[in-house]
C-alpha cells in the first residue's frame, strides 16, 4: 500500500521526517517497507518565462532564447523546440541540474551560442500527457521542415510561396504572428495566403512568425503530419514532444517540483492481511492519528444532488444471491462530462502509482484509495432496463472484462448483470460492454461489499486478481459503501463531471452488529506482562475510536466497555484488545523477564542422540554434511534405474509443483546424493565424501500421510575410494553405534549397483543398509565415468542395531600366541565362508582372526588364491604352551580343508 | 712401583681424555684395566713387596684403578651424549613440510547454526521435536487459526497433494505447535527445527525448501514480557552480549499479540546500510503470544493457560552468521563450501 503523505495531510497533520514516521508507524504496527522522494531526481530545475527568441544563426530549427528565471539577470537558452512562444512558463534545468533517469544537465555550447541549461519535456521530468492533458503537443508539418525522401522528385517544391498549391484544397501559406495557445487548447494565429489572410483553427502549437505551413482552405485548418499523409522523416521536427508550456499558477524561479506536485512523499507500507481498513489514506490516517497522538479530521461527503429523474424509476437493484453480497449501494449521475480530472487529483492517483484516465474512472480510483472502498462506474445505457441484479454466473456464460479478455463463468462466480447479460464481474473487473467511453452520458456508480471468500476464488479461478478483488477477498467493511459512493457523488460535483441524481439504493442484506467487549486492565496486564494503568488503556481506545468519552467514569476503569469500530474486523476478543494496548503502549516499553514457573527437563531424545553421534563419526571419517531437497523429478527413478514395477516409484505428488524437477517427494535418498556427487565431480573437485541424514517419504501413513523415515546416505569418489574403503566407513558407524552381529553379504541385484560389488548389511537378520560402487550404466546417466561410491543405511535400523552401552572387560592376564596361515582354496571360497570355518574349527583358544594377504599369480594354480591369516590365540586362565596352539590351528587346518578345500601353503 | 703407577695414571688419564669414540675408549679399557693391562702388570709385581709394603702398594692400585675406571665411565657417557647428539642432528626434519593430516568432515553451515540454537534452548529446558513434513492443512492451517482464504492456503504460495488441500507439504514449523499441545503434557516447553516448503522460486534468497525453528512455551501465568526476556537472550547467545533488539507489532493466524524481532544492523548500528537494506535493522523471527482460539482448539483453557510461539528461518540465521551472500550456495553442496564450516 502506497501512501502520499501530502494526501495523508488532509485528515492528520505529520510534521514527522521521513525517516521518524516511517519509524513510528512501524514500531505501532504499519510497517514501512520504503519511503520515496517522488522528485528526488529532480534538482535545480525551476519555472522560467520565455523573454525573447531568436532563430539561431547557424541552425534551421534552433531558437535562442533569453529567460526570466527568478533573477537578476536572464538566462539564455539554445534549444530545438518549436513549441514554445515568448512569454510562456516553461520548466527551465539550469546549469548543474538534475533529471529523472541520472541525467545532469550543465552549460555549455550550442552550435557556437552558449547555452545555460534545458528546457524540459514532461517526458524529461519523468511525467506523461496523462498527469499533465494540457500537455499534449499538436505539431504542424512546417514546409521550412520538409525534407523530400527522393531528393530528386520532391513532393513539394523547395522553392513554395504562400499560395503555391500542394494537393487539393491544401495550399502553402506564412504564418504572419507566433501561434499564442488558449486556454482551451485552440492556438490564435495568422496566416497569409497570397494575398489574403486567414485565422486558421488550429491546436497545433509549434507556429512561428515567418514558417511556412500547409493550410486546407476547405476546412481551414493547418496541416498536420498525418493530414499529409507525410511520414516522420519527412518533417523531422515535426514530432508530438516538446517543451512542457505549464498552465499552472506558477512564476518564474519557483521550484518545478512543487509546480507540478513531484515535492510529495511516498510511503509503501506492508499491510498484514487482518488490516484491510489500513489498505486506504484514511485507514493509515487513523493509525497515523493514533501513533502520533494528532487529531484526526474525517470529512463527511455532501452531495448537492437534484438532477433531473427519480432514482428508483431509473435504477432497479436487485441481489438474488443475497448471501453473497452483504450490502449493495449505488447512485447515479446524468449528464456526465467525461474529461481530465484536475491536477490535485491527478497528482494524488498518480503518487499513489495510479494512473489518470478520465474525471469519472479517476474519482472510482481516488475513492477507493481514500476509502479502501472498490468503486465500479458503469455506463448507465448499457444497463437495459434500467436494472441491476447481482447473480451468481450461469454455467459457460460468457463475459469479457476491460483488459479484453474473454472469460466463461460457472456458478461460482458472481455478476453484475442487467436484465439480459453480464455487465461486470463483481468485485474483480468491469466488462467492455459497459465500459465508460468519452461519449458516456448517465453513469451508475456501484460501491458494494462482496464475500471476500466469492471473489478470492473466483479471481483466483480466472487468473485475474485485480486491486479490487485484493481488497474485497479480505472482506472489507460494509459500513463503508455508503460514505464511499456518497464521496464518489460530491467529487462529481465538486469536479463539475456531471449532475446527481437525489438518493441512494442501498440494499443491506447482512450487516453485522458492532462488537462490543468489555476491557479489563488486569487481564491484559497478565497477559502483556506490564503494569498499564486503566486510564491509560482508556486513552488508546478512545485514540482508536472504539469508546464513547461520556460512559465511563473513573471507577469504572477496572473494566470499561468498548464497542469495535465496523471497520476492524479483526478486534473479537481479549487478546485484540491486548495487542491494540501493546502497540499504543509500545512493544518496546514492554518490560523483559525470564519465564518463571515449573521446570522442565529439557535436551535430546534417544533418537536425536542417534543422529548426534552418526553425524560425529561420519564427519570423523572425513564425511562432509550435505543438504539436498526432498522432492525429485521422476525422471530420477529412471536415472538410478530402478525397475518399472518397484513399490518405490509410487510417490508422493505434488499437485502444483515449481517444475517437474521438484515435483514428487523422494522414497530414495540415492538420486539426491548421486546429483551433489556429480556436481561436484563436475566442478572438478578432485575427491568428495558427502553424507546426509535426510528423510524419504512412502505412502500409507497415518491419516494419509506419508511414512518419513531417515537415511543416512553416503557417497563419495576421489584417488582413495573404493568399494573397501566404503565398506570401512560403514563398519566404523556399526562399530560407533557398537552394534553386534554384522556381517555383509553380496548383493547383486540392486539395479542401481554394480552387481559385483554391492553389499548388504546385516545386524543379525535385518538388512540394514545397502553399499557399494555406483552401477556403470547409472554413472553414465549421471554424464561421468567416475566410480561414485555409495551407501544407503536405514536410521530406524541402524537404531535398532544400536548395542548397549559397553561394560568393562577385564585385559588379559595371560600371553597370547599368534599364528599365521596361509590357505589355498578357490577363487570363488569368500574370506568371510574361510573366516568363519576357522572360528568353527578352533577349539575355544582362538581369540581374534585377521586377514593379512590375499595373493594370486606365481605358485597359485590358476582359479586359486592363497589367502593369509593372523590367528590370535590365548586363554584366560593359563599361559598357552605351544603345543596347545599348535592344537587349535591343527583342527582349524583340518576344518578348513574339509569345509571348504582350503589347504595349508 | 709407585713412580709406575703414577705415570699410568697419569698417561691413561690424559689417554683417556683424548679418546674420541667408543672404540678407542674400549681399546684404553684393555690397555690399562684389561687382564694384561698395564694396571694388571703392576698387580702382578705385589709379590715383590714386603708383607708391610704390599696392604699399601695394594690400596694405592686400587685407588689408581678407581680413579681410572672413574674416568673411564666419564668419559664414556660424554661420548655417548656427543654421538646422540650428533645422531639427532642427522634426524632434524623440516617442520614446514606440511603434516599428516587425516582428513575429517564437516558439519553443514546450517546445521552449525541450528546446534547452537538447540544447545541453547536445551540449556534453558526445552525439548527438540521432530515431526512430518507432508502434513495435514488442518494441522498447518485450520487448527493455526488461519481461516480458508488466509493467502497462505493460496495454490501460488504452498503445495499440495490433493484438491481438497488435505495433505500438503507443511509451508511452516507451527503445526508442531499443535502437535506438541495433542501430544505433551502440560507445561510445554518445545523447539522443532525442520524443513518447510512454500513455492518460491530459487533466487539468492528463495528456495522453495528451507529450514525454520518453531519455538513454543506453555504455563500458568506466561507473559508477553517473558518472550521478550527470552528471546533477548537467546539472541545474546547468538549474537554476543549487548546485542540489541526491537520488537515490532505484526500479524500471525495464530498469534495474538504478534510481532516481529529485529536485531540492530551489526554492520551500521541501526543508521541503514546496504546489509539492512537501509532499515539499521535486520528481522530475524516472528513471534507472539499463543491465540487464545488456537489454545482452545486443542483443548486448553486460554483462562488458566498462556503461551508464546515464535518461528525462525535458519537459512538467513546461518547466511548472516556466516556471511553467506548467496542462498544457493546452501543447496549446492559444493565442497569447497562445505569444507570451510
Amino acid at each position: 500500500m502506497n501512501l502520499s503523505r501530502e494526501w495523508l495531510n488532509e485528515f492528520v497533520k505529520v510534521d514527522a521526517s521521513a525517516k521518524e514516521f516511517a519509524e513510528a508507524m512501524t514500531l505501532s504496527g504499519s510497517k514501512v517497507e520504503t519511503t520515496t522522494d517522488l522528485g528526488a531526481e529532480i534538482s535545480n530545475v525551476v519555472v522560467g518565462r520565455i523573454l525573447s527568441m531568436e532563430r539561431h544563426p547557424d541552425s534551421d530549427h534552433m531558437w535562442v532564447c533569453q529567460l526570466d528565471v527568478g533573477k537578476d539577470e536572464p538566462v539564455q537558452i539554445v534549444t530545438g523546440a518549436w513549441n514554445i512562444h515568448v512569454g510562456d512558463l516553461v520548466p527551465v534545468a539550469l546549469h548543474n541540474s538534475t533529471l529523472p533517469g541520472g541525467v545532469k544537465i550543465t552549460k555549455g555550447k550550442l552550435r557556437g551560442v552558449p547555452s545555460n541549461g534545458m528546457l524540459c519535456s514532461l517526458k524529461e521530468l519523468g511525467l506523461d500527457e496523462r498527469d499533465f492533458p494540457y500537455g499534449v503537443i499538436t505539431a504542424a508539418a512546417l514546409l521550412n521542415d520538409y525534407h523530400p525522401i527522393d531528393p530528386a522528385k520532391p513532393s513539394i517544391p523547395a522553392d513554395i510561396k504562400p499560395g503555391g498549391k500542394i494537393f487539393g484544397p491544401v495550399v502553402c501559406a506564412e504564418v504572419l504572428e507566433d501561434g499564442w495557445p488558449q486556454p482551451d487548447g485552440h492556438v490564435h494565429t495568422c496566416l497569409m495566403v497570397t494575398d489574403y489572410t486567414v485565422l486558421p483553427n488550429t491546436n497545433c502549437a509549434n507556429l512561428h512568425t515567418g514558417d511556412l505551413v500547409a493550410y486546407n482552405t476547405k476546412t481551414n485548418t493547418i496541416c498536420t503530419l498525418a493530414d499529409l499523409h507525410a511520414e516522420q522523416k519527412e518533417f523531422p521536427h515535426c514530432i508530438p514532444d516538446g517543451i512542457f508550456v505549464l498552465q499552472e499558477e506558477c512564476k518564474p524561479g519557483d521550484d518545478i517540483k512543487s509546480v507540478v506536485g513531484l515535492d510529495d512523499q511516498v510511503v509503501e507500507f506492508e499491510i498484514t492481511p487482518n488490516r484491510p481498513d489500513c489498505l486506504s489514506v484514511i485507514g493509515l490516517a487513523r493509525e497515523a492519528a493514533a501513533t502520533f497522538h494528532a487529531p484526526l479530521f474525517l470529512h463527511t461527503p455532501v452531495v448537492k444532488g437534484g438532477a433531473e429523474g427519480v432514482l428508483t424509476e431509473l435504477l432497479d437493484v436487485e441481489t438474488p444471491a443475497a448471501d453473497l453480497v452483504p450490502r449493495y449501494t449505488a447512485r447515479m449521475v446524468r449528464n456526465v462530462k467525461i474529461a481530465p480530472s484536475p491536477k490535485w487529483m491527478r497528482r494524488r492517483l498518480r503518487a499513489m502509482g495510479v494512473r489518470p484516465i478520465n474525471n469519472i474512472v479517476d474519482i472510482t480510483n481516488y475513492v477507493m484509495l481514500e476509502y479502501g472502498q472498490p468503486m465500479h462506474a458503469f455506463d448507465y445505457r448499457y444497463v437495459k432496463g434500467g436494472k441491476i441484479i447481482v447473480r451468481r454466473a450461469q454455467e459457460g456464460e460468457k463475459l469479457t472484462t476491460l483488459d479484453g479478455k474473454e472469460h466463461t463463468l460457472n456458478a461460482n462466480h458472481l455478476v453484475i448483470a442487467d436484465e439480459t447479460r453480464a455487465v461486470g464481474l463483481a468485485g474483480i473487473m468491469g466488462s467492455l460492454n459497459s465500459e465508460i467511453v468519452a461519449d458516456t452520458a448517465d453513469v451508475v456508480f456501484e460501491s458494494a461489499c462482496f464475500d471476500g471468500t466469492c471473489i478470492r476464488k473466483g479471481a483466483l479461478a480466472l487468473g485475474m486478481r485485480t486491486e479490487a478483488s485484493a481488497k474485497f477477498e479480505k472482506g472489507l467493511d460494509p459500513m463503508n459503501t455508503l460514505p464511499a459512493v456518497d464521496r464518489a457523488c460530491e467529487l462529481v460535483e465538486m469536479l463539475g463531471a456531471g449532475e446527481v441524481v437525489d438518493g441512494v439504493i442501498d440494499i443491506l442484506n447482512h450487516v453485522p452488529d458492532p462488537t462490543v467487549l468489555t476491557v479489563e486492565p488486569d487481564k491484559i496486564n497478565a497477559l502483556l506482562g506490564t503494569d498499564i494503568s486503566g486510564a491509560e488503556m482508556f486513552k488508546i481506545f478512545e485514540m482508536l475510536e472504539f469508546t464513547n468519552p461520556d460512559d465511563v467514569t473513573d471507577e469504572s476503569l477496572k473494566s470499561f466497555p468498548v464497542t469495535v469500530p465496523s471497520y476492524r474486523g479483526d478486534v473479537k476478543r481479549m487478546a485484540d484488545l491486548a495487542e491494540e494496548v501493546a502497540r499504543f503502549y509500545g512493544y518496546n516499553n514492554i518490560p523483559t523477564t525470564l519465564m518463571r514457573g515449573q521446570t522442565t527437563q529439557g535436551g535430546w531424545s534417544p533418537a536425536q542422540q542417534v543422529e548426534n553421534s552418526l553425524g560425529a563419526v561420519c564427519r570423523a571419517c572425513g564425511y562432509d554434511e550435505i543438504i539436498t531437497y526432498s522432492f525429485i523429478s521422476p525422471t530420477y527413478y529412471d536415472k538410478i534405474r530402478m525397475p518399472e514395477d518397484s513399490l518405490d516409484r509410487k510417490s508422493f505428488k505434488i499437485l502444483n509443483p515449481l517444475g517437474e524437477d521438484t515435483s514428487i517427494m523422494r522414497t530414495t535418498t540415492l538420486p539426491s546424493m548421486l546429483e551433489i556427487l556429480t556436481r561436484n565431480y563436475n566442478y572438478r573437485n578432485k575427491a568428495a565424501k558427502l553424507y546426509e541424514l535426510g528423510r524419504i517419504y512412502h505412502m500409507g501413513g497415518e491419516n494419509g500421510l506419508a511414512v518419513e523415515s531417515k537415511v543416512l546416505t553416503l557417497g563419495a569418489y576421489g584417488p582413495d575410494m573404493d568399494f573397501y574403503a566404503m565398506k570401512g566407513t560403514v563398519q566404523a558407524i556399526l562399530d560407533d553405534l557398537r552394534a553386534s552381529d554384522i556381517h555383509f553379504e553380496p548383493c547383486t541385484d540392486n539395479p542401481s549397483y554394480h552387481p559385483g560389488r554391492c553389499a548388504w548389511v546385516y545386524a543379525g537378520s535385518d538388512i540394514v543398509g545397502v553399499f557399494g560402487q555406483i552401477h556403470p550404466l547409472v554413472a553414465q546417466n549421471y554424464g561421468v565415468d567416475a566410480p561414485f561410491c555409495c551407501a544407503e543405511l536405514s536410521f530406524d535400523e541402524l537404531m535398532l542395531a544400536k548395542g548397549a552401552d559397553p561394560e568393562y572387560v577385564p585385559l588379559p592376564k595371560f600371553p597370547s600366541v599368534t599364528r599365521d596361515i596361509a590357505v589355498v582354496c578357490d577363487e570363488a571360497t569368500t574370506v568371510g565362508a574361510l573366516e568363519e570355518a576357522i572360528r568353527k574349527g578352533a577349539k575355544g583358544l582362538l581369540k581374534e582372526v585377521s586377514l593379512f594377504d590375499i595373493y594370486r599369480g606365481k605358485g597359485i594354480a590358476e582359479g586359486k588364491k592363497s589367502v593369509a591369516f593372523n590367528l590370535i590365540l590365548r586363554s584366560d586362565d593359563r599361559s598357552l604352551t605351544a603345543e596347545e596352539a599348535d592344537e587349535d590351528v591343527k583342527s582349524i587346518l583340518e576344518t578348513l580343508k574339509r569345509d571348504l578345500d582350503a589347504v595349508l601353503r | 712401583m709407585k713412580e709406575q703407577l703414577a705415570k699410568i695414571k697419569a698417561e691413561a688419564l690424559s689417554a683417556l681424555e683424548k679418546a674420541a669414540d667408543s672404540a678407542a675408549l674400549d681399546e684404553l679399557r684393555v690397555k690399562y684395566l684389561g687382564k694384561k693391562g698395564e694396571l694388571t702388570a703392576v698387580l702382578k709385581q705385589m709379590g715383590s713387596l714386603s708383607p708391610e709394603e704390599r696392604p699399601k702398594m695394594g690400596a694405592l692400585v686400587n685407588e689408581v684403578k678407581a680413579n681410572l675406571e672413574s674416568a673411564l665411565t666419564q668419559q664414556s657417557k660424554r661420548l655417548e651424549a656427543a654421538a646422540l647428539e650428533a645422531k639427532l642432528k642427522l634426524e632434524a626434519v623440516d617442520v614446514t613440510v606440511p603434516g599428516k593430516e587425516p582428513k575429517l568432515g564437516h558439519k553443514h553451515p546450517m546445521y552449525v547454526a541450528l546446534d547452537e540454537i538447540k544447545e541453547i534452548f536445551i540449556g534453558m529446558g526445552f525439548t527438540v521435536l521432530d515431526g512430518p513434513e507432508i502434513e495435514l492443512g488442518e494441522l498447518n492451517f485450520d487448527r493455526l487459526n488461519a481461516e480458508p482464504g488466509h493467502p497462505s492456503r493460496d495454490w501460488s504460495d504452498t503445495f499440495y497433494f490433493d484438491q481438497d488441500e488435505r495433505v500438503m507439504l507443511r509451508s511452516q514449523t507451527s503445526p508442531m505447535q499443535v502437535r506438541a499441545m495433542d501430544s505433551m503434557e502440560l507445561p510445554i516447553r518445545i523447539i522443532a527445527p525442520g524443513r518447510v516448503y512454500r513455492k518460491d522460486e530459487v533466487d539468492a534468497t528463495h528456495s522453495p525448501m528451507f529450514h525454520q525453528v518453531e519455538g513454543m512455551v506453555i504455563d500458568k501465568g506466561v507473559t508477553m514480557a517473558d518472550l521478550k526476556g527470552t528471546l533477548n537472550l537467546v539472541m545474546e547467545k547468538l549474537y554476543g552480549k549487548g546485542t540489541v533488539t526491537r520488537f515490532r507489532p505484526h500479524h500471525f493466524p495464530f498469534t495474538e499479540p504478534s510481532c516481529e524481532m529485529d536485531v540492530q544492523c551489526h554492520k551500521c548500528g541501526s543508521v541503514g546500510c546496504p546489509t539492512c537494506k537501509g532499515e539499521g535493522w535486520i528481522e530475524v523471527l516472528g513471534a507472539g503470544m499463543i491465540h487464545p482460539r488456537v489454545l482452545e482448539m486443542a483443548g486448553i483453557d486460554p483462562d488458566v493457560y498462556s503461551g508464546w510461539a515464535f518461528g525462525m528461518g535458519l537459512e538467513r540465521m546461518a547466511m548472516r552468521r556466516f556471511k553467506i551472500a548467496d542462498l544457493r550456495l546452501i543447496f549446492e553442496n559444493d565442497v569447497r563450501f562445505l569444507e570451510q564450516f
